[in-house]
């Protein structure tokens, strides 16, 4: 077998020096009647490096490649160009094989950039600090809910109704185990966001606010006086960004006034590999620093008086603290948080000011476009490069014909809120860098002809 | 050929003595140092080149009547216009977009650099890092395995890499049938009943694991049993995993031989225990030999086993922990199944579960229809296929870049060569015990052989010396050291993996640089205080990192006052 390099005369030499007469011998505390004869059965032996990628080659043929079609599929993950550099040098061996960087002697290059990594996000949320990365964005959202409890000691949290749905769900499954209140609804095909009823909702028992930005419609608004009303009440206001590419045109939520910022790093670096992995952004004010989840890499000097850096504040962490940590969350998405890292180092300030400019610019001529169609509504007045159409039928079907013709047309709200009728008509479509004005002629095209 | 030797005198000198000193650039040959991007980038540079929407663009806002004259209205008005001069990348002017009034003018403060210079940046970096590429990397219980370059390969396939989690499935099913066919080579390799593949990471799977714990007892009206059993030596995300989920911790007590004990177990078992987390193979790398009678004993009393599966590596192919009568087991795709560790993740903890825990596993999932379509079970068809779900624990389907890849090192190994893994994972431990436990304590070598790690103490070195020195000096040694200070059960622990995937000649060089630095910490070497003495940093001062810390880069005082 390629992967293992002991030669049967390795291993009987081994067995003698052990004392062993067979690898059985090792296996003696497995009870007998747990022993296999042999093999799993049941399932195929040993295969080639060829037969293997030729397996794996098929079946990913049988999936769409979001390249190859007209595709305005967003929804807390989007395509965007990442550049070859960001994969070549993500691969190089010392990055890719390396452990968390527990022994910093000889695991610089991983934490120096963790500490390039987490200056970055601070400065793209307008947080003073953040993390070395979270698993995702859904899961950061649900950290940063645990984290205002332990703050304001108070349990409930109040979520806009912007907030995305898979969001909502994982935040109420583990709401249903903590014993927080989740107070959350679905939202209106409606041009305004639910700021006000937020600030309306805001009590003495509220820990924090939760408030996707753009949100899930693709709507934006200031968040200035929600973070000032949750400030009256000592709740916190969480900000969650999926589309970090945003803060690129958009006012930061730290700016103004946002407590935690938390976010999907994926559209930076990572691509969209069908969901997963991804990198959360975690990000917040420096007085919380210590109730902060997840790793952190910190400044310090070594015995020579060099600067160097390491891992720290893990009092806060499981392999410490144990039962009483702030998390139990072990790993993060190092490998992700450096693809992140790379690619905003190649787009610094002036590319990534001049990716959100493109791909704002392009999302302006997508909606007009769009609006042309018969029977087609943007429900947005202000968006980034996310917008929703009002198409007048129920989105799910029109999305899976448009698919049968080559175009993958959008997120129908209708997946991701099924049972809610006055939804079922919405159709989230994102516009990014990627996508040409060619594609949106098909798109407005087959959009005519299947609406008719 | 000939050329010009005037001034050109080879020699190759003696010795070096002191003459090396100090470099004009602070690196040392291939040694380089690296200063910070925010030191040597600037907010004008990128290194990526676009085609800059004109000015305005984004201000063609629908007239009145949902249109302008043109069937293509504004989308191909014009081609863009690249803009050099544009200040900040040509963002719109204020007024100019549909940003709702909230542009973002002022500096982010985000260094570029060129194309070069990143490549060079980063480079330099990874040449700081240890990694398994580079060398053995015995960190036990972190499984640091060869990662197979064909996973990386596959999982950039454009048809698993280019592909949304939101596509209809009809356009999805070649990823469907990857997470489907991942999770029936799981099953069936663990002799479970079904497998939930949306965690992140073993963290969350060990969540996802006593979140169907607490939801199966709840279901039964049993809400009350609050007690979770967890051993010392448990990987400290289990009690974490429990506390989260509002259960009470509290200690199984081990045997002299580094095992559950039985008695103890069996004796505080009652209506208030919920579930029991046991690792198996355990931290100190020991076969829970017991672990049938304990499941028995725990599900006698009402209570669920837990598994952690971070040891799974070592049983591989050989045993299947549902026989065992395991209720539920988080598997490390990046231990067992060889994805990368990347510098601390992402990671991927699919969760086997027992026919008892099943229904409650969480959303989404995949199943294989009799026409051979896969189905993904989300939120929508829930109530009718899977009405007992705890809910979801993530956005979307899971990690699918690391099922591509596990996929891909288990077709390579087949069920024959998986268990060989196991098998050469085993030997590898116990020879490296066997050829240590003369000069180092090694606490369970006399119960028999250890599993795919073997465990010493720092029994018998010099007064003062520590595991730390030992694993300090073994950096200098060109090593990752060991897993050190783990398990809290053995004193100065220090935890050997070496892995499968090493040959007999890499253990045999590492089990006598191993054998040496012991020798030197037993005969009390000074120079092992200050090790590393030829790694790229000394001993960092983490007590500072802890007590003033600096998380993100700001500019020096003097430069931060003459930007204001």
């Amino acid at each position: 077998m390629r992967y293992l390099p002991l030669t049967p005369a390795d291993r009987s030499e081994m067995l003698a020096v052990i004392g062993a007469s067979s690898i059985d011998d090792l296996f003696v505390d497995v009870p007998e009647a747990a022993r296999l004869d042999g093999p799993v059965h049941d399932l195929p032996l040993h295969a080639s490096e060829l037969a293997v990628e030729r397996h794996m080659t098929a079946l990913a043929r049988q999936n769409t490649v979001a390249g190859e079609v007209p595709f305005f599929l967003g929804a807390g993950a989007y395509r965007h160009h990442v550049p070859a550099t960001v994969d070549h040098l993500i691969q190089r061996g010392e990055f890719l094989t390396a452990y968390t960087p527990y022994q910093p002697e000889i695991a610089q290059g991983t934490l120096q950039m963790l500490f390039e990594f987490q200056t970055q996000v601070a400065r793209l949320l307008g947080t003073d600090v953040a993390n070395a990365s979270m698993y995702d964005g859904s899961t950061a959202c649900w950290e940063a809910i645990g984290m205002a409890r332990r703050i304001t000691r108070r349990g409930k949290a109040i979520l806009s109704s912007g907030l995305h749905p898979h969001y909502v769900s994982v935040a109420r499954t583990m709401a249903r185990y903590t014993g927080d209140l989740l107070e959350t609804g679905a939202p209106a095909l409606t041009a305004d966001t639910d700021l006000d009823r937020l600030i309306a909702a805001i009590d003495a028992d509220t820990s924090c606010v939760v408030v996707q930005y753009p949100d899930i419609l693709g709507r934006v608004a200031d968040l200035t006086p929600l973070a000032e009303a949750c400030q009256a009440n000592k709740a916190l206001l969480i900000a969650v960004v999926t589309e970090p590419v945003a803060l690129g045109a958009l006012r930061a939520p730290g700016e103004m006034g946002a407590d935690i910022v938390v976010g999907e790093g994926q559209s930076i670096g990572v691509g969209l590999q069908f969901g997963g992995p991804y990198v959360g952004l975690f990000g917040c004010k420096d007085k919380y620093v210590r109730q902060m989840p997840g790793r952190l890499c910190g400044e310090t000097v070594d015995a020579d008086g060099r600067r160097g850096f390491v891992l720290t504040l893990s009092t806060r962490e499981q392999h410490i603290r144990r039962e009483k940590a702030t998390s139990n969350i072990c790993t993060n998405s190092g490998l992700c948080a450096l693809a992140f890292s790379i690619h905003m180092t190649l787009l610094g300030e002036k590319g990534l000011r001049g990716l959100a400019a493109i791909n704002h610019a392009a999302a302006c001529r997508a909606a007009d476009r769009l609006a042309q169609v018969p029977g087609v509504r943007v429900i947005n007045r202000a968006f980034f490069n996310e917008f929703t159409l009002d198409l007048g039928q129920e989105a799910r079907p029109i999305v899976r014909t448009l698919a049968e013709r080559g175009v993958l047309a959008g997120v129908s709200l209708g997946r991701l809120y099924p049972g809610e009728a006055a939804l079922e008509n919405g159709l989230v479509v994102a516009v990014t860098e990627t996508v040409t004005d060619e594609d949106v002629e098909a798109l407005a095209t087959a959009l005519t002809e299947v609406l008719a | 050929m000939t050329i010009n030797q005037s001034g050109w005198k080879p020699t190759a000198p003696a010795g070096r003595g002191d003459a090396a000193g100090t470099t004009f650039t602070g690196n040392k040959a291939l040694m380089l140092e690296e200063p910070l991007i925010f030191e040597i980038g600037d907010d004008q540079t990128t290194g990526v080149d676009f085609i800059l929407p004109a000015r305005g663009e984004g201000d063609r806002r629908p007239q009145a009547g949902g249109g302008g004259g043109s069937p293509h209205g504004a989308a191909s008005a014009e081609a863009p216009l690249h803009h050099p001069a544009a200040p900040g990348g040509a963002a719109p002017r204020a007024g100019e977009d549909r940003l709702g009034g909230l542009a973002r003018t002022a500096s982010i403060g985000l260094p570029g650099l060129s194309e070069p210079e990143t490549v060079r940046h980063y480079t330099r970096l990874s040449r700081q890092n240890y990694a398994i590429d580079l060398g053995l990397f015995p960190l036990g219980s972190c499984t640091m395995k060869h990662n197979p370059r064909l996973n990386e390969k596959v999982a950039r396939l454009p048809g698993f890499a280019d592909v949304h989690p939101l596509q209809p499935v009809d356009t999805v099913q070649g990823a469907l049938a990857v997470i489907n066919e991942l999770a029936v080579w799981l099953i069936k390799l663990t002799g479970m009943y079904g497998v939930a593949m949306s965690p992140k990471a073993g963290a969350h799977g060990e969540l996802c694991g006593i979140l169907c714990i607490k939801a199966a007892l709840e279901k039964r009206g049993e809400g009350h049993r609050k007690v979770v059993l967890v051993p010392e030596s448990a990987h400290g995300t289990n009690p974490a995993t429990a506390a989260f989920a509002g259960f009470t911790v509290e200690d199984i007590p081990a045997t002299v031989d580094g095992r559950v004990d039985l008695a103890a177990l069996r004796a505080r078992l009652g209506p208030d225990i919920a579930a029991v987390m046991i690792t198996n193979p355990n931290t100190c790398g020991l076969f829970e030999r017991d672990l049938k009678a304990i499941s028995d004993a725990v599900h006698a009393a009402g209570g669920y086993v837990y598994c952690d599966g971070a040891n799974f590596n070592a049983i591989v192919g050989k045993v299947r922990p549902g026989d065992l009568g395991v209720d539920a087991m988080h598997i490390n795709l990046h231990k067992t199944f060889s994805t990368p560790h990347g510098g601390g993740g992402p990671g991927s903890g699919p969760v086997v579960l027992s026919e008892a825990l099943a229904p409650f596993g969480p959303l989404p999932f995949t199943a294989r229809m009799a026409d051979g379509h896969i189905a993904l079970i989300e939120e929508e068809t829930a109530g009718d296929d899977h009405p007992d779900t705890f809910g979801r624990m993530t956005a979307f389907h899971g990690q699918m870049g690391m099922f591509t890849r596990a996929l891909t090192y288990i077709l390579s190994h087949g069920a024959d060569g998986l268990q060989q893994v196991a098998e050469d994972a085993v030997l590898n431990a116990n020879y490296v015990l066997r050829r240590l436990e003369d000069t180092l304590d090694a606490p369970f070598a006399g119960s028999g052989p250890c599993m795919h790690e073997a465990i010493f103490s720092d029994r018998g070195l010099a007064p003062g010396f520590s595991t730390i020195d030992i694993a300090k000096a073994l950096i200098d040694e060109g090593y990752h050291p060991m897993t050190m200070y783990f398990p809290l059960v053995v004193h100065g622990a220090m935890l050997v993996e070496p892995t499968e995937t090493e040959s007999k000649a890499a253990l045999d060089q590492f089990i006598g640089a191993l054998r040496s630095v012991a020798e030197r910490a037993k005969a009390g070497d000074a120079a092992l205080k200050t090790a590393p003495h030829f790694a790229p940093r000394a001993r960092l001062d983490e007590t500072l990192a802890a007590r003033k810390p600096v998380l993100v880069w700001k500019p020096p005082v003097a430069e931060a006052q003459a930007a204001e």
